[in-house]
Order: C-alpha cells, then structure tokens, then sequence
C-alpha cells in the first residue's frame, strides 16, 4: 500500500513512481475485469463530472426545450433523430443530457454520504476498541440493533423523520436529509471493521511503547493506530459506494430522495415508469442501465481491490 | 436452554422499548398536535383545556407509559392526512403485504432451494452456469428495476399479466383476499416473483456453497460405499445438514421480505401495508409511521427469536452444549 507512515513526507513524483511499482498496480494489470470495471466507472464519472461541458443540451435550461421534439425514440430507431441519441421525455428533454445531469446528482449524494458515515464510522468504532468498557459496549449494542434491520428500512425511516421535523424543506436541507439518512444506516460497517482491527492493534508493542512514553490517548488513536486500520476501511468504502448509489436511487424512485428540481438516476427512473405503458421504454430503461452499470463496475472494482489488498491470497 | 431464551426474550423488549420510545419522541418533537387539531386561531384557554384533555400537560414520563398502553392495544391515534383511525388503515393495508410477502417467501425458498442443490450436483455444467449467472443478477439488481423490467416485458410487450392493483378481492371476515380468485392470483404474480428474486438468489447460493462443502465430507462417501441409491444421498444425508445457515439467511430475509415489499408495492401499486408508510413519510403523517415502525419492529423482533429458537430444533449439538452450560 501507498499509504505508509512517511507517505505524505515524501516527494509526489517518487510516491507516484512507487504506486506503479506496487503490487496493488501490479494486481490491476492481471486482471482483465478490474480493467473494464475502471474504465466503465471512469466514463461514467467523467460523464458525470463535467456533464455541463460534455451533455449536448442542457435538462435545466427549460427555455431550450421544445414540445415538438417531446418523447422522440433513440436515434437507431424509426422515427428517431441524431440529435437526440437516446430520445426525449414528454417535455422534449435530451435524454442523455438527463442522465448525464442525474448521474451527477447520483454520485454526489453517493460519495457525499459514503465519506460522512466513513468519518463517523471509523470515529466510533476506534472509540469503542481502544476505549473499551461502557462506551464499547453501548456503541455495538446500537450497531447490533440497526443490523438486525434492513439498511433500506433504516435509511427510509431516518428520512421519514427527517421529512417530518421539516416540513417544508428547501432544496438544500432535503439534500442534507438525504445524505444523512444514507450515512447514519453506513456508520455500522465500518465501525464493526475498525473496532476489531483496533481491539488487534491496541495489544501491540508501538501502541504499549507511545502510552509509556506519554503520548495522549487521542494521538495514539489518531496518528498510530487508525494509519494501521485503514486497509480494509477503504475496500469497505469502495463497496459502500455502490450501495448508497443504490440506496439514493430506491428512495428517489419511491419519492422520498433528492427534491424533483434536481433529479437523481432515481428521479429519472420515476417518472419514466409512467411512460412504460405508451411504449416509451427508454425514458426508463436508459436511467436503470446507467444505475446498474455504475453500481456493478465499482462493486467489481472493490471486490478486486479487497483481494488485491489480502496479503494471504497473494 | 429457558436462560438462553428469557435473555433473548429480554433483548427483544429492550429493542421494542428503544423502538417505541423513537415512535413517540416523533409525536413530541415532529409539530404540536394542539395546532393541528385547532387551527391556528384559537384562545390560549381553548389551547389549554385540550392540552389538557389530550393529557399533554402530564409529566414526560406519564405521558410515554400512557403512549405504551395505547401502542399496545393498537391504537396510534388518527392519521393527519386520511382522517381516520391508524389501526383502521393498517388492518385494511395487512392483508396485502401478508399475502404478497408470503407467496414471495414460498416461491423464493420453493425454487431457491432445489435450483441450489441442482447447480451444486451439476457444477460446471452449462446450465448451472446459467443459474449461477441468473443469481448474481438476482443478487446485484435494485429490486425496483426487476420489477421494472418485468412489467416492460409480461405486462407492455407480452400483455399476459396485469401491473398495477390487486385485481379481485374475497372478503373473510373483516380481512380482503386476493388469493381465493384467479384474477387475484393473475395481479399477484408479477409483484410475488420480484420480492421473490432476492431471497431466492441468496438461498440458491447458499444452499449451492454448503452443499458442495458437505459432498465433500466422509460420511457422504461412506454412504455412497454403503450402496445408497443417490437421491438418498444426496437429499437425506447431504441437504438436511446444510439447513442450520439455510434456515438462519431464510428466516432474516422474511423480515426483508416485508421491508422491500414496500419498495415492490410502489413499482405495482399494491395496495399494501407499504405503500401506506411510503405516502405516510412522503406527507410527514406521523401517526402512521409511528404505527408502521412499532408493527415492523415487533415482526422483526419476532422473528429473529424464531430464528434463534429453531436452531435448537434442527441442530442437537447446540440442545447438548447449551443444556450442558446453564
């Protein structure tokens, strides 16, 4: 791994140079399906990322739209035109531009809600390994609770709450409680992961050494210990990125997610089903294709990197 | 054995005290009900003399074992947006997902099952390949586009199944089923089979994994040298003893079973007891959700204890060494 202790001391060049000597990069080289999952993530973020220079038209822009070109099939069918290469909505929107803007909104609020419940996580869960006792106890009774649930279950009652305590919500704010929701049902994961690797690493001599010499228990915690518990942190994160994606989308199909002025894959999914029945598949179909392919490449993508990060299968 | 199970029985109180004690911190926190029950223009007396017959001028603590009492005869008070009597809407709703979940859970197991041990005898071969692919479809697709996709297919292309409803229903009782008609049944296939993939992906790998792990042991090659006839083999002695993980991921997924049915309900507009809870949370009507968090913490709790207590039914090791130790 790249990150060890006298990473951030050494110059960038050379810490490049190491990654591609590595075997992490090494194990990507061998293995044609992490190859393909990148790239299919890396188009789908690109995509994402800069869909305001990239997207042919803008879904926002409601000026641009005409009801002419409404609910037009994909440009290989009949009746189809090049300028629209995955057909319209009922409104005329660019179907493609659509998706580019919801895939957006998709991974913000999937990396967004993946990094909080990773803070908060991996935050209780060193609390509870190297703090032991009463706080231990209580912190894995809460996570015992919320995993005899299902997650779906959990981040839709956390929203429901949420909704309920402000009801008229702004844009901003149901974004927040959205967020929220997906990263208060995460936290558990890796505070179980991190609270074992923890128990392991407080019995050992470098963690006994930095107590002898003085050194507080927070600064044990944060400059010794969790450098030393992070590799199985990240494998997690990279898989929890494929779930709170989904996660978002299931709850903005069922019309508690972002705010309809801002539509997720989800959103898009939604309002399409409507449309399922007057022949007009791609409305929704396109949105769950995006939604599965970015779902299963960076799930392939972590369950590479967790294999390539096991020193036991190499 | 009973110490092992009043502690269990402990456990599940204390998650359905935490889980009631949540539903009514939402009645506390989320608006005053005196305001919504009065409108903004009433006096400051007429405000207090319902307070007070509401009873919330009582000490917190009064309050929350009075909220208990009602929880437990059933009563969640009047939903703010339908006007009528939670438990009213909750015992019309049951029903539905009752039936929807229970279909599902048959034929998630019915199929899971057999196809695992078909795909475990049959390794390698094409067809289990097949299987095998299908599962880890089953296992990675959001189940609200399986339902999507089923609907595109049986439903717009082919025209065989309804999409949406619940089609006819038989009154018994105060109750409504939809599985005594065959237009009933004809609504329920297609939302059954996508809460159905699931479970079924998951119970057909599973059972696959133990099975292959078990044909390997000895006492399946002993039976073979015994001269026992395959199905024996295989169905007597090698699946019975992959049951005890079989049983433990079926029983916890009939509680996700009903937490994905609302997800199911909304792609079919099944009536059910989820889609209530997906408009309760969409309108804030805190009264239902309060109502559906109790009932789906109690099936939970309930289940997971049936799942602890059939282990000692399948598993005689675990009768020996827990009788042993307490």
């Amino acid at each position: 791994m790249a990150s060890t202790p006298s990473a951030p001391l050494a110059p960038t060049a050379s810490a490049l140079a190491r990654f591609l000597d590595g075997d992490v990069w090494h194990s990507f080289k061998q293995s044609p399906t992490a190859m393909v999952a990148a790239v299919i993530a890396l188009v789908c973020v690109v995509a994402a990322v800069f869909a305001p220079w990239l997207a042919p038209h803008n879904p926002q822009d409601l000026a641009s739209l005409q009801l002419m070109d409404a609910r037009l099939p994909p440009a290989w069918v009949a009746d189809g035109q090049a300028r629209y290469p995955l057909g319209t909505d009922d409104q005329g929107r660019d179907i493609l531009s659509a998706l580019m803007y919801g895939a957006r909104i998709s991974l913000l609020v999937g990396l967004a809600s993946v990094a909080l419940s990773m803070v908060l996580g991996v935050g209780l869960g060193l609390l509870a390994g190297f703090v032991g006792g009463r706080i231990d106890s209580f912190i894995m009774r809460v996570c015992d609770v919320m995993l005899s649930f299902p997650a779906i279950l959990v981040a839709l009652l956390i929203d429901g709450v949420g909704r309920a305590m402000f009801p008229n919500a702004h844009e901003a704010l149901a974004f927040t409680v959205l967020i929220l929701a997906i990263s208060l049902t995460g936290w558990v994961q890796y505070a179980r992961t991190v609270r074992g690797s923890t128990l392991v690493e407080r019995q050992k001599e470098y963690v006994q050494a930095a107590r002898v010499i003085g050194v507080s228990p927070l600064r044990i915690m944060r400059r010794h210990v969790l450098p030393n518990v992070l590799g199985p942190v990240l494998v997690l994160a990279t898989i929890q990125i494929a779930s709170a994606i989904i996660t978002e989308a299931t709850l903005s199909f069922l019309g508690v997610g972002v705010p309809p002025t801002s539509p997720s894959l989800g959103t898009l999914i939604r309002v399409g089903q409507d449309f399922l029945f007057s022949g007009e598949w791609w409305i929704t179909i396109f949105p769950g294709l995006v939604l599965v392919m970015i779902a299963l490449s960076v799930n392939l993508l972590g369950d590479w990197l967790r294999d390539a990060l096991n020193p036991r299968l190499r | 054995m009973l110490a092992f199970v009043i502690r269990r029985l402990l456990q599940a109180m204390i998650v359905m005290l935490t889980v009631a004690f949540i539903a009514f911190m939402l009645f506390q926190f989320v608006g005053d009900p005196v305001t919504n029950l009065m409108g903004q223009d009433a006096t400051a007396d007429q405000r207090a003399r319902l307070r007070a017959e509401l009873g919330l001028d009582q000490p917190f603590v009064l309050q929350f074992a009075h909220f208990i009492g009602n929880a437990l005869q059933g009563e969640f008070g009047i939903s703010l947006r339908q006007g009528r009597k939670v438990s009213a809407l909750i015992a019309e709703r049951f029903p539905a997902t009752l039936e929807l979940a229970a279909v599902a859970a048959v034929i998630g197991l019915a199929l899971g099952v057999p196809l695992g041990v078909y795909a475990a005898l049959r390794r390698g071969k094409f067809m289990s390949q097949l299987v095998m692919t299908g599962s880890l479809l089953g296992v990675s697709l959001p189940n609200f586009l399986i339902g999507i996709l089923l609907i595109l297919v049986f439903s717009v292309l082919l025209k065989w199944l309804p999409s949406f409803g619940r089609g006819d229903v038989v009154a018994i009782g105060a109750l409504n089923f939809g599985l005594l008609t065959w237009d009933g049944i004809k609504h329920l296939l297609l939302p059954a089979f996508t809460l159905a993939l699931f479970p079924m992906a998951l119970v057909l790998r599973l059972v696959r994994s133990e099975m292959l792990e078990v044909l390997r042991t000895d006492y399946i090659k002993f039976a073979r040298a015994r001269g026992l006839p395959d199905r024996s083999v295989y169905f007597g002695h090698a699946l019975k003893n992959t049951l005890v993980p079989v049983i433990t991921i079926a029983g916890l997924q009939l509680g996700g079973i009903i937490a994905f049915a609302i997800i199911t309900e909304t792609v079919f507009q099944w009536p059910g007891m989820g889609l209530l809870f997906i408009q309760a949370v969409q309108f804030a009507d805190i009264p239902v959700m309060a109502a559906y968090l109790c009932l789906i913490a109690l099936i939970f709790v309930v289940i997971n204890l049936a799942v602890d207590l059939l282990y000692f039914a399948v598993d005689p090791r675990l009768r020996i060494e827990r009788s042993g130790g307490h």
